[in-house]
């Protein structure tokens, strides 16, 4: 809730005050939020709370432009004045304009002057109502730096005189890749939360889904990469039930139970998957949605992992991650497990070994799966590495079971 | 860490193998670049297919094909990441075109254009 209505609230003002005020804006929805905290706590929460939070923040809106009205007149004396039902009337929060400004609000963000990084930290900010500490989270880096970042790109907005505004068609192809990226990210950052209190942020996870269908549902927009990462996303999300048992830990992908799988959200991805094949440019998306498609299959397959070790052989080469080249050697495994003598285990043990991620438990995890029915207590061993190295309770969890089942 | 291209030479596999024998030998490649790949030592690499393939010569002659030595054919190349020749020389050593005897992968290294080269 406060996320979405933050960022709706963030998105319209921007939008309406002009990027000049970004942080007036941030301001105004922040304080609507704090408002709404202490009067709901007395009187409960209201019939339409949505409603309740536009209404506070159209007036703190109309009295800042007021306060800044008149600050104006005083030193310049020749603007023209707006009273404060214009300004009302003027600040369209219609699900409409809502969905305009977010979408305008994005482009602007990912606008070629601001480095990447800084494109995604402000989107996570302002579009998805991030916390700073959560950002950092998601970069693995601190604070302090993530603000700095922050503040250097809203200056950047400033200063180059970003419009929020709709785009000119010959410039969405170029902006759209960091759009992709921002939405990615933020997919995986609910998706694979280590936080305590909610071990899947489902809700974020719903925010970029519905951030990226907007996109689907905007002509221009709506491209093969668009329709991707969409499909990957519904893929991904058709687990959510599976993926946590009754005490919130992650259930692993083999334990999972099959029929708590969405079929809606997977008929959805395999239909955006279908509209994604019909360009001729293969990006990571349509590769990743490709590789979570085989995985709505449970039975194990030779044709299955081949399939996906394949996958993960083409991702690789478009980028490079050392997750994408872990599970690429789990899936080589998985592919030669009809060979007699554990053979495909050895092939994969051999390219496991090559990858050398030593800092990394998921490496030292996938040795000791690989190591499990041929060497003991080379297996126990990475088991036990690895375990050194995680530094989730649910990560640990997961390679505790692994240790016991030996 | 240095660039090095390994140069794949060999002959035209639609001469002398059945599809089903090309299909498998683009697998083995595709492993063996996944590899490489999941090393993040993969920079790019390309296939060079035996047809549409000219020669140009001095005076301007053109020819088909570079198919006078018929083992020593160029058929494709990867780019490798390395911190020496022999790490690349390692890389080659994986590729499946060297299943056919008279087959080889040349390694070069790649120069950085920083004017030394």
């Amino acid at each position: 809730m406060f996320r979405t209505e933050y960022s709706k609230i963030t998105a319209v003002l921007c939008k309406f005050l002009g990027i000049d005020h970004i942080e007036i804006a941030e301001d105004i929805a922040s304080e609507t939020f704090a408002l709404a905290l202490d009067t709901w706590t007395y009187k409960g929460i209201p019939e339409n709370p949505s409603a309740w939070l536009y209404t506070v923040a159209k007036n703190k809106a109309k009295n800042q432009i007021r306060h800044n009205q008149i600050f104006k007149e005083k030193i310049s004396g020749n603007i023209k004045y707006l009273s404060g039902e214009d300004v009302s009337s003027e600040i369209d929060l219609s699900e409409k304009n809502i969905t305009d400004s977010q979408l305008q609000m994005l482009f602007a963000i990912c606008h070629p002057s601001i480095p990447p990084e800084a494109q995604i930290g402000l989107a996570l900010r302002i579009l998805c109502g991030f916390g700073i500490d959560e950002i950092s989270n998601a970069f693995l880096s601190n604070k302090e730096t993530i603000s700095k970042r922050l503040i250097r790109a809203k200056e950047k907005l400033r200063s180059e005189k970003v419009q929020i505004t709709s785009i000119p068609a010959s410039e969405i192809n170029g902006r759209l890749e960091t759009v992709l990226k921002t939405l990615y990210l933020l997919f995986n950052e609910g998706y694979y939360s280590e936080s305590k209190d909610a071990i899947l942020r489902e809700d974020l996870c719903l925010e970029a889904i519905r951030l990226t269908r907007q996109l689907v549902e905007n002509k221009e927009t709506n491209l093969p990469i668009t329709n991707a990462l969409l499909s990957l996303m519904c893929f991904h999300a058709s687990r959510f039930a599976a993926r946590k048992n009754e005490n919130g830990e992650i259930v692993l992908y083999h334990d999972q139970d099959e029929t708590l799988w969405n079929q809606g959200l997977i008929n959805k991805g395999a239909h955006y998957l279908r509209q994604a094949s019909q360009g001729k440019i293969i990006s990571k998306y349509h590769l990743e949605a490709s590789i979570a498609y085989w995985h709505t299959i449970k039975n194990d397959s030779q044709e299955k992992w081949e399939s996906i070790l394949q996958l993960y052989n083409r991702l690789l080469q478009l980028e490079y991650s050392p997750i994408a080249a872990l599970n690429r050697t789990f899936a080589l495994s998985m592919a030669n497990a009809q060979l007699p003598n554990d053979h495909g285990k050895k092939i994969a043990i051999i390219e496991a070994e090559k990858l050398q991620l030593t800092t990394n438990h998921y490496y030292f995890t996938l040795l000791g799966i690989l190591y499990k029915g041929i060497d003991h207590e080379k297996s126990k061993n990475n088991f036990q590495k690895a375990l050194s190295l995680a530094k989730s309770q649910t990560d640990k969890k997961t390679i505790m079971r692994y240790l016991s089942e030996d | 860490m240095d660039e090095f291209m390994l140069i794949f030479r060999h002959e035209d596999g639609n001469k002398i193998a059945s599809p089903e024998q090309i299909q498998i030998w683009m697998k083995q490649t595709m492993d063996w670049i996944g590899g490489i790949a999941a090393q993040n030592k993969f920079s790019g690499g390309n296939g060079l297919p035996f047809d549409d393939a000219k020669v140009v010569h001095h005076k301007n002659v053109v020819t088909n094909g570079p198919f006078g030595e018929i083992k020593e054919t160029i058929g494709g190349y990867i780019i490798v990441k390395a911190g020496s020749v022999d790490e690349a020389v390692e890389f080659a050593k994986g590729c499946p075109v060297l299943q056919g005897d008279g087959n080889s992968v040349e390694v070069r290294k790649i120069a950085k254009g920083d004017g030394i080269h």
